[in-house]
């Protein structure tokens, strides 16, 4: 397997010093190539299960394997995209796409190897403007580049469209599939969008909340693209949303309880 | 109507004001010398290069006291930053420290330097560094711990995260830091100025109210103010407002 997550669980404490669980006895394998999607509802962990798959939060238990090698601190042979665009304001586009090889590769190299990839998003003519210059699509694109350029086997997402409008996100979903397609990357996809998950993914993992667990591993077995198959795709849907009811209808009435309660 | 239509008739009145009073004899020359007195002070002391001197006198203390402020004020913000017992002991120091106007230090500088302008630069220093120094301290705190995740998703860590990412992502508060910490020195240049030795701006103030000569303390006072605004607009604001714009902290 190339990603084993082995028996996690992450804990913090809460204001009266309790332990709460966060995530409780994940247990996960993706193959090298495949496109993994971890869907949930806010706050099942699904971030913070990602963020540890990247080194940057600790679990309290278990262990992760990327590659046979166990995971304790960040590394490039993991990209990441978060929600926003995180790029450095003060650097224009080529010099943020470069930013992760400076030390590996020469100037020309790297300028390369970032040009390449930000064709690949289709921003090719803009490796000159700087960050406030362009719109939260064209930024997120730029951030896929920058993370792809530094050649990770993984490429972590987490709800990188989450942000965006309606046809933008139509759209990079087109342009990550290819992207996909033609670099044979894993991913993990974060997201709470059914649909999304659909779109894209060939596993589809369902996470509940309360604490984090992993309530469903779905395949879906359809041709891409999948904008044909719309009828197959609205049936998954149902289906998924059938195990998510019961987890959203979980956190409104702990929420209403709350709000009685204060 | 522009603002700087505006501006010209404000001023315009004022001075006119100003004039008139003084030659209906409103009050005596003494008390409020006219707007004509004042401008041919001005110009006999551009004439005999007093106020020249005084200028670059004035500009070269203050060049080396805010530019020794600005180190200072960098390496004090980076060490409280990064360093909470050093935030809990000396940065406490520091936030009384910059409570204390920096001119009250004159007296002890004196004594520690003489009567010279190692003095006053030392108060011009003093004037700089504190608010530089919390400036730079805040501006470090607040880097958005995305940029700094994004950074270790790529491989940064230590000096080289520092040096590539939370530095430059705190450049806007040290702009601002330096704006204030250029403010600070310059009123503590002319306060230091004032109560120790020439040749100054602030020393030929008093030099010019120990004789008398009104017109001259008024010309030095609207120097002192043009020259803090003009550096305050023209170049503090602008470098100010295209770094926020850049950073995309203003659109």
């Amino acid at each position: 397997m190339f990603i084993t997550i082995n028996q996690v669980q992450k804990q913090y404490s809460d204001k009266n010093n309790q332990p709460v669980d966060i995530l409780k006895d994940i247990n996960l394998t993706v193959q090298k190539g495949e496109f993994v999607s971890i869907l949930g509802p806010s706050g099942c962990g699904k971030s913070t299960l990602l963020s540890i798959v990247a080194g940057l939060t600790k679990a309290t238990s278990g262990e992760i394997l990327v590659n046979n090698i166990k995971i304790t601190k960040p590394g490039k042979d993991r990209g990441m995209v978060f929600q926003q665009a995180a790029l450095f304001p003060w650097l224009n586009v080529m010099e943020n796409v470069t930013f992760p090889l400076k030390k590996e590769m020469s100037k020309k190299q790297a300028e390369e190897q970032a040009k390449k990839h930000l064709q690949m998003v289709q921003l090719g003519n803009y490796t000159g403007h700087y960050p406030h210059e362009l719109s939260g699509g064209m930024q997120q694109r730029v951030a896929i580049a920058r993370a792809l350029a530094m050649n990770p086997d993984t490429l972590l997402m987490d709800e990188p469209f989450g942000a965006l409008d309606e046809q933008t996100r139509a759209r990079l979903h087109g342009q990550l599939e290819n992207i996909w397609t033609e670099t044979k990357k894993t991913i993990l996809f974060v997201t709470h969008s059914i649909s999304e998950s659909i779109k894209l993914s060939d596993r589809i993992v369902v996470m509940g909340t309360k604490p984090g667990t992993i309530i469903q591993d779905i395949k879906v077995d359809l041709p891409r693209p999948r904008e044909k198959y719309k009828k197959e795709m609205l049936e998954i849907e149902d289906h998924i949303m059938g195990y998510l009811k019961r987890e959203i209808d979980k956190v409104v009435s702990e929420e209403l309880s709350n709000a009685a309660s204060s | 109507m522009q603002p700087a239509v505006k501006r010209i008739i404000f001023f315009a009145a004022i001075i006119a004001f100003w004039e008139i009073g003084s030659r209906l004899e409103l009050w005596m020359p003494i008390i409020l010398p006219s707007p004509t007195m004042v401008w041919d002070a001005l110009v006999t002391g551009f004439e005999d290069k007093t106020l020249i001197y005084d200028l670059a006198a004035s500009f070269k203390r203050l060049a080396i006291g805010l530019g020794i402020s600005l180190v200072i004020g960098m390496g004090l913000g980076v060490l409280l930053a990064k360093s909470k017992t050093a935030d809990e002991t000396l940065g406490t120091v520091i936030l009384a420290l910059q409570s204390v106007p920096s001119i009250v230090w004159l007296p002890l500088a004196i004594m520690w330097f003489g009567m010279n302008e190692k003095a006053v630069i030392f108060v011009v220093v003093l004037g700089g560094a504190f608010v530089m120094t919390l400036n730079v301290r805040v501006g470090i705190k607040n880097v958005s711990p995305l940029y700094i995740k994004a950074a270790q998703t790529m491989g940064a860590r230590g000096w080289d995260l520092f040096a590539r990412v939370i530095f430059p992502a705190s450049i806007p508060y040290m702009v601002t830091g330096a704006r204030l910490a250029w403010a600070f020195a310059w009123r503590a240049l002319m306060a230091g100025e004032l109560l120790s030795t020439g040749p100054g701006l602030g020393y030929t103030l008093r030099y010019a109210s120990d004789f008398g000569n009104m017109s001259l303390v008024i010309g030095v006072m609207i120097i002192i103010g043009v020259i803090g605004s003009i550096v305050d607009q023209l170049i503090f604001q602008r470098v100010e407002k295209s770094v926020l714009q850049r950073w995309g902290l203003e659109s």
